[in-house]
């Protein structure tokens, strides 16, 4: 009984905030999309880095915070974009993803030094 | 001075023989020595006094008849001998020159020098003047018989010479100079010789016989050397250089034998049995005589200049070991000669001979009384004589014993013809005993000079594993050995508190500048890498999310209808989007091969261009999204 209700329960709120997230702009959906891919593929390496052993621990850090770092940047895009933050109301969605392209590009330079 | 050296010391074994020190007979080396340095220099020699110095040891020698002095010689002796204003000394050399070469001078030449010299000879104030005057004097008479060089007055020229003489022998070389030296007395006795030899009456015995008190003196003189050999010692040091002791004594030595064959009889001294004989010289190959090579003594007799002797046979008078004084082993044993080789040999030496140094005294022999007059043999000859051998070593053992009782604990023996690799255990209240014994090859025990055992004297206290060695050696001993015989691990007490500290370890001062050892890098070994199919199948479930990722993007329904339609502003965005991805296989290239600069120097242009691009790009993208905002 109780536990029915309970499933109903997240059964509803999984519900609402489905159709919530739905209402999301396309845009913001691509880079969720983005930053789920991000952190997939960074787990995925820490699984590796489980079974296998850290030896080279230089390329599996670089691995693992080329993916943090996009994802984070990814998620900076995303409050700058988003329309619904006031914040940055003014701030052009180009400027944003201009930004969003050099920080990529420097975080990857030093990704690439520290592979090895 | 050196240059004087070959045929000073002919002169010097001539007469002053000596009875202790062993000559050698002047040798090929000694030949190619005297080539050597006197050599002229550019086919002509520096002057005629170096050119009659090097003449006169190669006529000694019998060497340098391939260096054609004559030719560059002779034209320079002319040369002196017809100019007037050639000095008298120049003029004596080159006559002694002439002697050795015979160049062509006609006689006019020489009765011109010749009265030059007898001017010369009566206003002459210093010694030299007198020896260069006399001397060519003496030259031209030997040489061109018809001039006439009699001295009318000798008697004068005589006590003008014997003015300069001092009283204890030795001679001025002039009037004003009140310095005596003895290398100027031989010059003196040579000049009176010649004064003599020229005279046409006797000289007066009186002025004779006050020349001997004078050479007596010079005799009171005379020194000796540690190996025996007398010498005359200079102490002037004046203008014309120090002459040393040896051209002093040869310049007595000539002057002396210069006189006795002028005057014949006359200088009544015991000096008289000096000089004209040859000297003969005892000389031996080896004194190292190897008794299991069964080596035989061999003697040569040769002249000075290592020219074959006459007819004679040695004696060994008397051999007796070093060690033991006055008890000889062979005493009066005549040499057996081996013609073909020039060598005298003694069959075999006693049986009674055993390792250890010996001296063997010899004496020579003439066969023809007659040639006693010609051959000086001097007197016998002492020679230290080395038999070496092998020592046999038996009954090596080595013990540790305990001190108060003597037991012994533990005991070994040892073969010290082979390998030993001994361990041994002692503490400090514990003695160690090493015994071997040493027999020669005639069976007597033997004492060899040299028997150490490696240990160090003092231990300081230092408890520890010690190294053993065992040296036995001796100038005899043909097998002499330092031998590795182990280690000893010593327990020793704790250092008391004033006990010495042990010296800090010799720094060898070869080791401190010398290559230290050399460093070998250890790297770490790489871990260990996991198989290769778990990677491969991980590099796809890394390309997964992506897939994943594009698959998402279709679902959301991503389109490029933004993308901007006109050609300038697609140009650009197109350009952009290359830009990137240019960057990005920089990045690529940079992992694989790149270095950082290289990859710094392009970045640096591509993000220009990408900056400019992207500013293009985004900004048209910006105006058309505002331009719909508004509309």
């Amino acid at each position: 009984m109780g536990k029915s209700a309970t499933t109903k329960d997240a059964q509803a709120l999984f519900h609402s905030l489905r159709s919530a997230y739905a209402a999301t702009p396309t845009n913001l959906k691509i880079i969720d999309l983005y930053v789920m891919f991000a952190v997939v593929t960074a787990l995925i390496q820490v699984v590796y880095m489980a079974i296998v052993g850290s030896f080279p621990f230089n390329s599996f850090l670089s691995g693992v915070l080329s993916c943090v770092g996009t994802a984070v940047l990814a998620v900076c895009l995303r409050i700058q974009v988003n329309k619904e933050n006031k914040e940055f109301k003014d701030l052009p969605p180009e400027r944003a993803f201009a930004d969003f392209v050099l920080c990529n590009l420097v975080l990857h330079l030093v990704i690439m030094n520290f592979l090895g | 001075m050196t240059r004087n050296c070959v045929f000073l010391i002919l002169i010097l074994c001539t007469t002053l023989v000596c009875d202790a020190a062993i000559f050698h007979p002047i040798s090929d080396s000694h030949r190619s020595a005297a080539l050597e340095i006197f050599a002229p220099v550019d086919g002509s020699f520096g002057s005629l006094e170096e050119a009659y110095e090097a003449l006169r040891t190669f006529d000694l020698l019998g060497i340098g008849k391939q260096l054609n002095i004559r030719a560059s010689a002779c034209p320079s002796v002319v040369d002196t001998l017809g100019s007037a204003s050639s000095s008298l000394k120049d003029l004596f050399y080159a006559l002694r020159v002439n002697m050795l070469l015979k160049c062509e001078i006609s006689e006019e030449v020489f009765a011109g020098i010749a009265s030059r010299c007898k001017a010369s000879v009566h206003d002459a104030k210093s010694l030299f003047d007198f020896y260069y005057s006399i001397g060519s004097l003496r030259l031209i008479k030997d040489h061109a018989s018809e001039v006439d060089v009699v001295l009318s007055d000798a008697d004068e020229i005589f006590q003008a010479i014997k003015a300069l003489s001092q009283s204890d022998g030795k001679w001025r070389y002039s009037s004003n100079n009140p310095a005596s030296s003895t290398y100027a007395a031989g010059v003196a006795l040579q000049t009176l010789a010649g004064v003599v030899s020229l005279a046409t009456t006797e000289i007066d015995q009186s002025l004779i016989g006050m020349l001997n008190n004078d050479i007596v003196k010079l005799f009171d003189g005379i020194e000796k050397y540690d190996d025996g050999v007398f010498y005359f010692d200079e102490k002037l040091v004046d203008a014309l250089g120090h002459e040393g002791p040896l051209s002093a004594t040869s310049s007595i030595v000539r002057g002396l034998t210069a006189f006795a064959a002028a005057t014949s009889g006359s200088l009544n001294l015991a000096w008289k049995a000096i000089g004209f004989s040859i000297p003969l010289i005892l000389s031996l190959p080896a004194t190292v005589l190897s008794m299991t090579r069964k080596d035989q003594l061999k003697v040569r007799v040769t002249t000075v200049l290592g020219s074959t002797a006459p007819p004679l046979s040695v004696k060994l008078v008397q051999a007796f070991s070093s060690g033991s004084k006055g008890a000889s082993i062979i005493e009066s044993q005549d040499l057996k000669f081996d013609a073909e080789n020039d060598v005298h040999f003694l069959d075999a030496l006693p049986k009674s001979v055993d390792l250890g140094t010996y001296h063997f005294v010899f004496e020579i022999v003439l066969h023809d009384s007659e040639e006693k007059n010609i051959y000086a043999t001097g007197s016998r000859t002492k020679v230290p004589i080395y038999v070496t051998g092998v020592v046999k070593v038996d009954n090596a053992e080595i013990a540790v014993l305990d001190s108060d009782l003597g037991n012994i604990e533990t005991q070994k023996k040892l073969d010290l013809a082979g390998e030993t690799a001994l361990s041994l255990s002692a503490n400090h209240l514990q003695k160690l005993r090493l015994s071997f014994q040493l027999t020669t090859p005639l069976g007597h025990s033997f004492k060899p000079h040299q028997d150490f055992l490696g240990l160090v004297e003092r231990f300081f206290y230092l408890s520890g594993k010690y190294d053993i060695q065992l040296t036995v050696g001796d100038a005899v001993m043909e097998n002499s050995y330092l031998r590795e015989l182990g280690s000893i691990e010593l327990d020793l007490p704790e250092a008391p508190e004033k006990a010495t500290r042990p010296p800090p370890q010799p720094v060898d001062p070869y080791l401190r500048y010398g290559p230290k050892a050399e460093i070998t890098h250890i790297f770490r070994t790489p871990d260990k890498r996991p198989p290769q199919e778990l990677s491969l199948a991980f590099v796809a479930l890394v390309i997964l999310p992506f897939l994943g990722f594009v698959v998402g993007l279709l679902r959301l329904g991503v389109n490029l209808k933004n993308f901007p339609t006109s050609t300038v502003p697609a140009t650009f965005a197109i350009l952009f989007q290359l830009g990137i991805a240019a960057v990005l296989s920089l990045y690529v290239l940079f992992w694989l091969k790149l270095d950082l600069f290289t990859t710094l120097k392009a970045l640096s242009f591509l993000g220009i261009f990408l900056m400019f691009v992207g500013h293009r790009t985004l900004s048209h993208l910006a105006s058309t999204s505002a331009k719909l905002k508004s509309a």
